[in-house]
Formats: C-alpha cells, structure tokens, sequence
C-alpha cells in the first residue's frame, strides 16, 4: 500500500487533473481510499497545489524571468533560513533555493519589464542584512520545464493504422 | 499485350488471403478526429540515449555492411542481457542471429524446418503472421484454439491433441498478442511431458518478454528439457520502443541457427548497421527505460481493463504485451460488425478478433500503448456506443 500511495503522488505530479475514480482504476485500488489519501496529503501539504503549465510565449503577455545567484552570511542560530525567509516573502519571488557550490541561495523572479526587476535586486534585494552579493541572469527561452517540451516535435510522415 | 498475372504469379502466395482488416484502411483515410487503438506498437519515441547512438554511428561514417549474424559486440551483449533478465544461455559466436525485427526470424524458423507438409501447430487467437509464413514454407498451420477460461494458455492436453506424426514445430506466442496470455513454469512442464521424446521443436515468439505484469516471463528454453528443442525470438520493438529500426534477434542451438544464417546471409546479408549501433547503446544502459514503460503501461492497463468491465464487457486480465481482449458477444454484433460501427460512428480503430484465427471471434482487441487521454476519451466513446446499441 505504501508503494500504491507514493505511485498516487506520481500520478498526480504528471497529471493533476486526474481523478480518483481515474487513479483508482489505474492503481488497482477503491475510490475512497484513493480520495482520503489525497485529501490527507492536501491536509499535511504534502500536496502543495495544483497548477498547469503554461506557455506564455504563445501569449501578448510581455514579461520577464531572472535567476538570480545569492551570495550570503549564514546567521547565528538560524543559518540560511532566516535571509531565505526574508526573501521568499515577496509576491515577485517565484522560488528559492538552497544551493551548494559557488553561491548560496537562488532566486527566480518574474517581473513586467527588465527595469522592474533591477528595482527588486537593488531596492530589495540587495540590501538585506547579510546579502553579499548577487548576479541576476535572464531566462531568454525556456525548452523544457516540468518534463514538458515547449516545441511541437514534429509528426512521422506516415504511420500504420493496425496491426 | 497484356500478361495474366494471374497465371504468372506464384499459386502460392496467391492463395493467401490478405489481411481482413484492410478494408478499415479505406474507412479510415478520409477520417478526422479518429483515436487509433488498432496498431500494436508503443506510443514512446525511443529513448533519446538510444536514437542519439545512432545518430553518432552516422556521423562516424559507420555506413557499412556487418557481419551477416550481426555485430559480435552486439550479439555479446544480446547473450549478457539474456543471461541477466531471463537466466537464458547462449553462445553468443553459435547460437545469436540478428535479424530485421522478430518477423523475419519467425520467418526464418519456420524455413529452416518445413519440408512439405509438414504441419505447425498454431495457438490462436495470436499474431497474424505464423499461417502464412507457414504456408510459404510449404507447411500446413493447424490451429489450436485457446480459450479464456483457461487464460488463453496453451494447455497440455490441447497440444496432444494436435500432434500428429507431421507434426514439425509448436509455435507459443507468449506473452501474447492479441490475448495478453502467458506461460507459466508449470504449464511448460505439461508442455515438455507431451513433446517429450518427439522431434518437434518450439518456436517461442517472446517479443513482449519484458511486458508482463506481476511476474517475470518464463521462456520454454528456460527448462533444460526443452532448451535443445526450443527456437527463442525477440527483439527490440517492443521493450525499448524501437519499432522502425527493425531489429530482432533469435537464438537456438547451433546447427538451428548456422541454417538460419545463412538463409539471412543470402536474403538480407546483414540487419540495419545503424540500429545495431543503437541495439548495443539499448541493451548497455536501456535496462531502467523497459521499467519506465512497463510501469506505465501497467497503469494504462488496469485503467483500460477496468474502464470496459464497468461497461458490462466481460475481459480476461491480460498478463503480457499491451492489449486488452474483451468479449464482445453480449453486444450481440460480430467482431466485424463491432469494429466497423465502432470506427464509422465513434471514430475509434480497434481490432477485430477474427483477424487472429480461429477463437477470435467474439472478441475485440485494444492496444493500451496509447495515452492516458486517448484512453480516456476511447473510453468515453465505447460507453456511448454501448449505451446507444
């Protein structure tokens, strides 16, 4: 059963909008019971949230995404999670983490214009206590996210129908 | 002047009939919107890792004719992959032949071994090519209908049934397509106690060895009993999804397959060399990639299965490949009649079960090697279809 709820959190990583009934069918198991696990982990935000992925590409909306590489002073106590906190509370900040190697946290912002996030790196950003530094790259394209590719691969000529 | 054809080509094959299911073809082409669950073939591209050792073969300029048995580093690797996922033995300097998809060394089999009239003993319903290549080779097909209560197995008293001192070969189909039968340890013993102290060799089609649900494929060649007697097939279509490089392998004991190579030598002279190249790349790292999609397709299996017994359909649960088999005979239509109302009036491909042989009938096949949506929406379409007869 441990396996079967673990395949429930795979199933609905790919494809959100399955539902019970459909995973149930899927994994060999009752509706209830696919339905209470799924309500207990949104209980124990094992589940965070549903969302689906968008293209904005193919959209008339114009805006920007940055990584921003955060180099800072772990603090007494409290280590990374303190700077982190203080800076995952903004709206614009779509994620954060903590990284090894060469710097120590990265930030993924979105913003309406290049400007807007120049503001958010230098206004706020940089000038929380124990910042260090920080190096703001811009995402031109994306390829692939969430295992989806953003092109269409193109279609075989010709494919056989049966057998 | 015109010839008559009729008169010019081989009786033969002439003779053979052609595959019921070409009228669909027709239907089909002027059809949008149409959800085909009618091709047996796995919905993946293969593996990047895969295609990208292809591509890399080619940019070496790896162009040229190999060896007629096949590259021996990928007949090497053939042996190793047999040894590790089906504890199966062979040689790979005597005893591996690769060949162009698991068809042509069906083909090959049963060359080799024919004298006319010679019969072969076929369990149906199975893949269509086993009759007429049979024919071909001069053979006589004698079918032996399998059934669902028995989970389409071919039993030992079915098979004693059939033999006959014609009798040149059993072929066994397993994992199956269109049933999704297998065969167990146990019924391959009750095999071995029929055919023993016979000559009649087994020709196991295995190419959906590594798609079984709930328990590893068990080949005949597997008991030492049957090991000299029994021709394996497989290839590279299914597990690895690498249907349109065409490559398939078949192993036996030496005298079997020095014959067979050199009918392969004088017919085909060597398989594809840039499939072999990514053959090899398969097997050395594919190992996690047949996982990934078996546990897909088991998923899409239990959907299926469950989504046309709710409907009422009674279904065997298929054990191997990716179809499902239901009874259609509580629609009270053929399997003829089913499928082609099923495609005019809901735009869905499936099957026929009469295209299998004999025991088809009554039955309809479905690949689930489709997507979840397709699933879904094909779902959505047989229960409108069922709800209007």
């Amino acid at each position: 059963m441990e396996h079967k709820r673990t395949e429930i959190l795979r199933l609905l990583e790919k494809d959100s909008r399955l539902t019970a009934q459909q995973i149930a069918a899927m994994l060999g198991l009752e509706t209830d019971e696919v339905s209470k696990t799924i309500d207990e982990y949104e209980k124990n935000r094992l589940i965070l949230g549903y969302q689906a992925l968008v293209d904005w590409d193919k959209t008339d909306e114009e805006f920007v995404t940055a990584l921003i590489e955060v180099k800072i002073t772990p603090q007494r106590g409290k280590g990374f999670d303190r700077i982190a906190e203080r800076i995952y509370q903004y709206d614009e900040v779509e994620s954060v983490y903590l990284m090894s190697g060469g710097y120590d946290l990265v930030v993924i912002i979105t913003g309406r214009t290049l400007k807007d996030v120049a503001t958010f790196v230098s206004a706020r950003l940089a000038v929380i206590d124990g910042v260090i530094s920080t190096s703001t790259h811009f995402i031109l394209k994306k390829y692939k996210e969430k295992n989806q590719i953003f092109s269409v691969l193109p279609e075989q000529e010709e494919r056989m129908n049966f057998i | 002047m015109m010839l008559d054809y009729d008169k010019i080509l081989s009786s033969r094959v002439m003779d053979i009939k052609p595959s019921g299911i070409r009228k669909f073809f027709d239907i089909l082409q002027d059809m949008e919107d149409v959800i085909s669950l009618g091709v047996g073939e796995p919905d993946f591209i293969t593996p990047w890792h895969i295609r990208d050792a292809g591509i890399y073969s080619l940019e070496k300029g790896f162009t040229k004719y190999t060896s007629n048995a096949g590259m021996m580093s990928l007949r090497k690797e053939i042996s190793s992959y047999l040894d590790r996922r089906f504890a199966l033995k062979y040689d790979p300097e005597t005893q591996i032949l690769v060949t162009v998809g698991g068809s042509e060394a069906i083909d090959l089999s049963l060359r080799v071994l024919i004298e006319p009239g010679d019969e072969v003993i076929i369990p149906t319903p199975s893949f269509v090519c086993y009759s007429p290549l049979t024919t071909i080779a001069g053979g006589v097909p004698v079918f032996v209908e399998t059934k669902a209560e028995n989970q389409f197995k071919l039993t030992a008293e079915e098979l004693k049934g059939a033999i006959t001192p014609k009798t040149k070969a059993v072929i066994l189909p397993y994992p199956c397509n269109p049933t999704g039968g297998i065969m167990e340890k146990e019924d391959l013993v009750g095999i071995a106690r029929v055919l023993e102290g016979t000559d009649i060799i087994i020709i196991s089609d295995e190419i959906y060895a590594e798609l079984t649900y709930g328990q590893r494929h068990f080949s005949p060649a597997n008991l030492e009993e049957l090991y000299p007697r029994t021709i394996v097939i497989n290839g590279f279509s299914k597990a690895y999804a690498m249907t349109g490089w065409r490559l398939g392998y078949v192993m036996g004991t030496e005298p079997l397959i020095a014959q067979m190579t050199k009918l392969h030598q004088f017919a085909i002279m060597c398989s594809p060399t840039t499939s072999q190249y990514a053959a090899i790349e398969a097997m050395r790292s594919g190992d996690k990639d047949i996982e990934q999609m078996r546990s897909e397709y088991d998923i899409r299996r239990r959907y299926l299965v469950d989504g046309v017994r709710t409907m009422g359909l009674e279904c065997f649960e298929p054990k191997g490949a990716f179809y499902i088999f239901p009874c259609i005979k509580s629609t009270g239509m053929s399997s003829d009649e089913f499928c082609e109302r099923f495609l005019i009036e809901e735009k869905v491909a499936a099957i026929s079960g009469g295209a299998f042989g004999p025991g088809g009938e009554g039955f309809v096949r479905m690949c689930y090697a489709s997507s979840m949506d397709n699933l879904t929406e094909a779902l959505a379409r047989l229960k409108r279809f069922i709800g209007r007869l």
